[in-house]
C-alpha cells in the first residue's frame, strides 16, 4: 500500500513523537507514505471563520497535490480531516465553484478533480479498518496488548457531521477505535467523554471551559479503570495530555493518565518500543501502559 | 409489525424518589416513530408517563429528548432506526439492547421527558434580542426588502426551537453560562437581516461577552442534533466572519485576535508555527507588545507552566517551538503559492452555503465535455 501522506501541523510541532510513530508503525504495516512537503496547512476549521473561500483554496492545493501523485491520501489529525472534508464537500458540490478555486491553482501547475479515479482523503484510523483491514492487522500483532484497558477518544472532527464524513458509506466509523484496540489485543473502556470534545479549540478564548471539557473526560476515563486513552487527533492529545496537570487544577481532582497517538499504540503491538516511538516526550507518564507491556518475542 | 423494549429515564418529582429507569414493551412498525412508542406505552402501561408533543411531524417542535444518547425529535425518530442504532455493537447476553430515552441535556427536568425550556432555552433566546432593531422612522406599511437578500438568513429562520441543540452542546455542559447553538443562530437571523440597524452592536455585544460567539468548541453536536438542517454552529461561525468583517476585533475573549494571527501565520509560514500563534493571539502587533492587555498577560503567564513542562520532557526543546517565527516557511517557492492564494481569495472571500445552493443534480461527463468543444 502506497499513499500521499499530510501529516499535519501539529504533528510537525507540538507533538513530534506522533510524527516519528506514524513512520515506524508505516513500515511496520508495510504501507509506504509519499509525504506532501509542499502542501499548506488545513486551516483547522479557523481560516474557514475568516475567510471560507480562502480555507477552500488552500486545501484543494493540498488535494491538488496529492492527486498529482496518483495515490489516494491519508491524514493522521481528526482536526485536519474535518476541516479538509468540509472544504472538500463544498468543492465537489459545484462544477462552476470547483473552476473558480482552480483558476488560482493553475499558476502553480495544479487541479483538483472530484473523484479522479476514486480518490479520497482519509484518517489513518479509515484506512487502518477501511483499505488496510483489521484481518492484515491482527496477523501483523507480535505482542498483544494483552490486560492493557483502553479508552477511546476519536477527536469530533472525525465523528461529526455524520452526513459530511462519509457515515453513509462506513456507518461504523465512530466505532473504529474500539475494533482496533480490540484488534491489538486490548481491552476497550467505555466512559462517558470517548466521542465528547476535548475542549482544545477555545484554549484561548475560554480557558476554563476548554480545561473542563479536557479535565472530565480524563477523570471519567481513569474512573472507569482505563490504563490509558488513545486519539488520531494531535490537537486533543495537546488538551488532554500537554494540558493535563493544568486540567486537573480546573476539575479540581488527580489524573494523571497516559495519552497514546493512535500509530503508538499500533506500534507498540507490531512490536516497537516505547523510547522509539517518543512516549517520554508526554507530559502525562506512559510509566504505567509501559509496565503492562509484555516483551516482544525473539 | 415488531415488539421494541423502550428504557426511559423516569422523574416523578411527586413521588418524592429520585430519578429511575423503566422499561416499557411496544409493538409497532419499524416506520413508526420513537414518539409513537412512547404514547404507546403512555395509553397502555402507565398514563403518568410524560412527554411533551404535539404535530408529530417536525414542526412544532415539542418532542425533543435524547435517544440513544443523541439528542433529536422523538416523531423524527423511526423506532426501527433507533433499535438498530442501540445494537450497533450488538445486545448484551445474546438479548437486544432496548432504545434508551432520555430528557434532553443542559436543562433542568420537569417531570420524565418534560424539561424547562423557560429557565435554560428561552431565557438564551432572549437574551440576544430576537426581534428586528430598525432605525429611522417606521414605514407606512411593511418594511419591503429584496426578496434576494433574505436568502442568507432563511437557514436560521427553519429552526423549530425544538432545544435538541442546547441538549446536544458540549460548550454547554462545560460553561451552562454559554449563549449556545439555538441562540446564536437566532442572533444571526437578526443580524444577518438587511433591516435590520444595530448589526455592528449585536455583533459587539456576542463577541465581548465571554460566554457569547467566541466560548463555541467547534464539536458539531449541534449540527447533527438539528432536525431541520439550521447547522447552528455554522450560523456561530459566520457571525464570528460578519464580525471580522464588520471590525469587531478588541474582543477581550482573544477571539479575533487569534483567527487574525492564525490567518497571518499561514501566509507568512504555511503550517503553524505554534509559538507564534500564541503571541500573536495574546498580543498581537507591536501595539499587543508595547502595551499588553490583562488578558495577555495572564495567557501567556498561563502558557508558562505548560511551556516548561515541555521543555523538561523534550517535547518542546527546540528553538522554533520556543522562539516566534523561527518556524520554517514552506520549501521551494510553495509559500509564493500559498501567498498567490491569499491575494486571490481576500479579494471574493467567497461564501459556499450549501443549505441555500444545494448540490448539483448531474455533472456532465468530462468525456462528453471534451466532445463539445471539439464539436
Amino acid at each position: 500500500m502506497k499513499l500521499a501522506y499530510w501529516p499535519g501541523c501539529v504533528s510537525r510541532g507540538f507533538t513530534t513523537e506522533l510524527h516519528g510513530s506514524m513512520a515506524i508503525a508505516a513500515e511496520r504495516l508495510g504501507i509506504e507514505l509519499v509525504e506532501l512537503d509542499r502542501a499548506n496547512c488545513c486551516g483547522a476549521g479557523i481560516i474557514a471563520e475568516h475567510n471560507q473561500e480562502l480555507a477552500d483554496t488552500l486545501n484543494a492545493r493540498t488535494f491538488a497535490l496529492a492527486q498529482q501523485t496518483g495515490l489516494a491520501m491519508m491524514n493522521i489529525c481528526s482536526t485536519c480531516q474535518g476541516a479538509q472534508s468540509e472544504c472538500q464537500q463544498r468543492l465537489d458540490a459545484d462544477s462552476a465553484y470547483r473552476a473558480h478555486v482552480n483558476e488560482v491553482l493553475s499558476g502553480e501547475g495544479l487541479a483538483y478533480e472530484k473523484g479522479k479515479d476514486g480518490w479520497t482523503n482519509k484518517n489513518f484510523l479509515w484506512v487502518l479498518v477501511e483499505d488496510y483491514g483489521l484481518d492484515k492487522l491482527a496477523e501483523k500483532v507480535v505482542r498483544p496488548l494483552s490486560g492493557l484497558r483502553v479508552g477511546p477518544f476519536y477527536g469530533c472532527y472525525v465523528v461529526r457531521p455524520k452526513e459530511r464524513l462519509g457515515y453513509d458509506e462506513f456507518p461504523e466509523r465512530d466505532l473504529y477505535l474500539e475494533k482496533v484496540i480490540e484488534t491489538l489485543g486490548g481491552e476497550v473502556v467505555e466512559y462517558d467523554g470517548a466521542r465528547k470534545c476535548c475542549g482544545f479549540p477555545v484554549i484561548t478564548m475560554n480557558r476554563e471551559t476548554s480545561l473542563r471539557q479536557a479535565g472530565t473526560h480524563v477523570g471519567d476515563a481513569i474512573d472507569a479503570g482505563a490504563d490509558c486513552l488513545v486519539t488520531p487527533c494531535p490537537l486533543c492529545h495537546l488538551n488532554l495530555d500537554m494540558q493535563q496537570p493544568e486540567a486537573a487544577k480546573v476539575v479540581n481532582r488527580d489524573l494523571g493518565l497516559a495519552v497514546l497517538h493512535l500509530p503508538q499504540l499500533v506500534a507498540l503491538a507490531l512490536g516497537a518500543e516505547p523510547k522509539e516511538l517518543g512516549m517520554s516526550k508526554h507530559i502525562a507518564s506512559t510509566g504505567w501502559v509501559e509496565d503492562k507491556l509484555s516483551a516482544v518475542p525473539a | 409489525m415488531a415488539t421494541y423494549t423502550l428504557k426511559v429515564r423516569r422523574y416523578q418529582p411527586e413521588s418524592g424518589k429520585s430519578p429511575y429507569w423503566e422499561e416499557f414493551d411496544v409493538d409497532l412498525d419499524p416506520s413508526l416513530s420513537v414518539l409513537d412508542g412512547l404514547l404507546q406505552a403512555k395509553d397502555r402501561d402507565d398514563g403518568s408517563l410524560s412527554v411533551r408533543c404535539s404535530c408529530r411531524a417536525a414542526i412544532c417542535g415539542s418532542c425533543g429528548m435524547k435517544i440513544n444518547g443523541q439528542s433529536g425529535l422523538g416523531c423524527k425518530t423511526q423506532i426501527g432506526e433507533a433499535h438498530a442504532a442501540a445494537n450497533r455493537r450488538g445486545g448484551t447476553n445474546g438479548a437486544a439492547a432496548p432504545i434508551l430515552i432520555e430528557p434532553m441535556g443542559n436543562m433542568p427536568v420537569i417531570k420524565d421527558l418534560i424539561t424547562d425550556m423557560e429557565s435554560t432555552h428561552w431565557t438564551k433566546i432572549r437574551r440576544v434580542t430576537p426581534w428586528l432593531l430598525p432605525h429611522g422612522e417606521a414605514p407606512e406599511r411593511e418594511y419591503v426588502v429584496e426578496p434576494e437578500s433574505m436568502i442568507d438568513i432563511t437557514q436560521s429562520m427553519a429552526c423549530i426551537q425544538c432545544g435538541a441543540c442546547v441538549s446536544s452542546c458540549l460548550s454547554m455542559e462545560a460553561d451552562p453560562d454559554f449563549i449556545g447553538p439555538a441562540a446564536l443562530a437566532k442572533a444571526y437571523r437578526f443580524v444577518g437581516d438587511p433591516r435590520d440597524a444595530e448589526t455592528k452592536e449585536r455583533l459587539h455585544d456576542l463577541a465581548h461577552d465571554p460566554h457569547g460567539i467566541y466560548d463555541c468548541t467547534h464539536c458539531f453536536s449541534c449540527i447533527d442534533a438539528c432536525p431541520k438542517g439550521v447547522a447552528p454552529m455554522d450560523q456561530i461561525m459566520r457571525l464570528r466572519r460578519k464580525a471580522a468583517e464588520e471590525g469587531v476585533d478588541d474582543d477581550p475573549n482573544n477571539g479575533a485576535n487569534h483567527v487574525n494571527a492564525f490567518v497571518k501565520m499561514i501566509e507568512k509560514k504555511g503550517t503553524n508555527d505554534e509559538a507564534l500563534l500564541l503571541q500573536e493571539t495574546y498580543a498581537p502587533g507591536v501595539k499587543g507588545k508595547l502595551k499588553p492587555t490583562k488578558g495577555a498577560i495572564k495567557g501567556l503567564l498561563g502558557s508558562l507552566p505548560v511551556a516548561i513542562r515541555g521543555i523538561k520532557t523534550g517535547k518542546m526543546r527546540s528553538l522554533p517551538k520556543l522562539i516566534p517565527g523561527v518556524h520554517p516557511k514552506l520549501p521551494g517557492g510553495a509559500q509564493d503559492e500559498v501567498k498567490a492564494i491569499y491575494e486571490h481569495t481576500e479579494e471574493h472571500r467567497e461564501e459556499f452555503n450549501l443549505y441555500i445552493r444545494g448540490e448539483e443534480d448531474v455533472e456532465p461527463e468530462p468525456d462528453e465535455t471534451k466532445m463539445e468543444e471539439t464539436a
